[in-house]
């Protein structure tokens, strides 16, 4: 069987896959990060969105062996050491930008890639920036003012209170 | 996914290696539709053979008025390059209205083009702009590689390397997305090349075509009301669960008109 050698959330990991071995697959099962979630695993609901190389991707449509070398943040690499919420997840707090529950991981993760991406947001830029990512809860009004919020946080580097 | 043995070369050589004298291997690129084809098990390779590692595939540059694009170069980094957008501003927002952004950060030129679907963007740029796809042996004219629905002038052990657009004079892509996929339910590439207009059609036939009834009546310049006077027949026209033939068949003018007026 292959092996795979990459960093996950700041650390090295090596890894016999089989070839069919999805990424999310690793980061579940061999590695127990059960917090990137599978929904559609079709490739367009985004639930299972991570950062490869700080690139935002749908780890149900790459192959394990394809992360060789590569740096992969999921969603329990966001939070600081001490548990300080990353400014996105905190924004998404704030502005209830959730409902179930299970769209979020991916969200935010898409959300970061966004924020770091254009700096600054405005709406048109996030809800055409979150067209990979469904939720089917809570109609993305609070979700994209989440995401508006958690972009001006990043830059901003403090999180910032719910209006 | 049934099981298939896996390679990572890191040179075209190498791969092309892999590739040849094996009928049931397959080339992966970004993988944003051979991952999805296996896990339906819709296809059963023997072996994978991933790009993913050979450099020299990856890249884009300017060679006087053409712009070459390696093979496994990702959409969203073609829509993001400052030399595609000031060379051919239209192929770089064609590039940005693929997919999703997480499709855009791995599907690539080259993995697109060589699946050939019906509704993909980047044929329409190839045959619009006269691009040249290049391969580990030869280079082929873009409107001798689409060669019918999921099918091109490709041998089995052939990888397509770059592909080189020459510049063009005004263009201008527009296409009617499918809400869920952004797969062009129908797009219309415009394009100023050599003095004469082109026009390429994606998403309406089983490949990508010239529409040339709308090259010759745009002939005196680029006019949407030069097109008022044309009929699109939906005999033959991809019908399917999205769209009727007669409803593409109507798309392909009125994206055509709104591609010319676009052209700038």
């Amino acid at each position: 069987m292959p092996t795979v050698s990459l960093q996950v959330n700041g650390k090295s990991v090596t890894r016999e896959v089989e070839g069919r071995t999805l990424l999310v697959q690793l980061l579940r099962e061999h590695l127990g990060l059960t917090g990137t979630h599978v929904g559609c695993d079709t490739s367009q609901c985004g639930a299972c969105v991570v950062h490869v190389d700080g690139c935002s991707v749908k780890s149900c449509t790459m192959l394990a062996v394809q992360a060789e070398g590569t740096e992969v943040t999921t969603i329990e690499g966001l939070a600081a050491a001490d548990g300080t919420l990353h400014p996105m997840q905190a924004a998404f707090r704030e502005h209830h930008g959730l409902q179930c529950g299970y769209c979020t991981p991916g969200m935010v993760m898409s959300a970061v890639d966004l924020a770091q991406t254009h700096g600054h947001l405005d709406e048109k830029t996030v809800r055409e920036g979150l067209e990979g990512n469904i939720c089917r809860c809570t109609g993305y009004h609070n979700i994209v003012k989440a995401v508006l919020a958690g972009a001006e946080a990043m830059r901003a580097g403090v999180p910032k209170a719910a209006e | 996914m049934y099981a298939f043995e896996y390679h990572r070369p890191t040179t075209l050589a190498e791969a092309a290696r892999l590739a040849s004298g094996n009928e049931d291997a397959k080339i992966l690129a970004g993988g944003q539709t051979l991952i999805p084809t296996l896990k339906q098990r819709l296809a059963q390779p023997s072996d994978v053979v991933d790009l993913g590692a050979v450099a020299e595939l990856r890249g884009i540059c300017e060679d006087g008025d053409t712009l070459v694009i390696g093979a496994t170069t990702p959409h969203a980094e073609v829509a993001a390059s400052a030399v595609v957008q000031r060379l051919i501003p239209a192929l770089a927002k064609l590039a940005e209205g693929i997919g999703d952004a997480q499709v855009r950060n791995r599907g690539t030129l080259g993995g697109s083009i060589c699946n050939n679907d019906p509704s993909a963007d980047y044929p329409a740029a190839l045959v619009v702009l006269g691009a040249t796809v290049h391969t580990t042996t030869r280079k082929i004219a873009a409107e001798d590689f689409f060669t019918g629905m999921f099918e091109t002038a490709l041998e089995p052990d052939e990888i397509v390397t770059a592909v080189a657009f020459p510049k063009p004079g005004k263009a201008a892509y527009v296409k009617f997305p499918n809400p869920a996929s952004r797969y062009a339910t129908v797009g219309v590439f415009v394009a100023e090349v050599g003095g004469q207009v082109r026009v390429a059609v994606t998403g309406a036939a089983p490949s990508v075509y010239r529409w040339t009834e709308a090259e010759q009546a745009l002939a005196g310049g680029l006019d949407p009301a030069a097109l008022d006077g044309l009929t699109v027949d939906p005999d033959g026209l991809n019908a399917d669960i999205h769209a009727s033939g007669e409803y593409r068949a109507s798309l392909v003018k009125v994206m055509a008109k709104r591609a010319v007026a676009a052209c700038v």
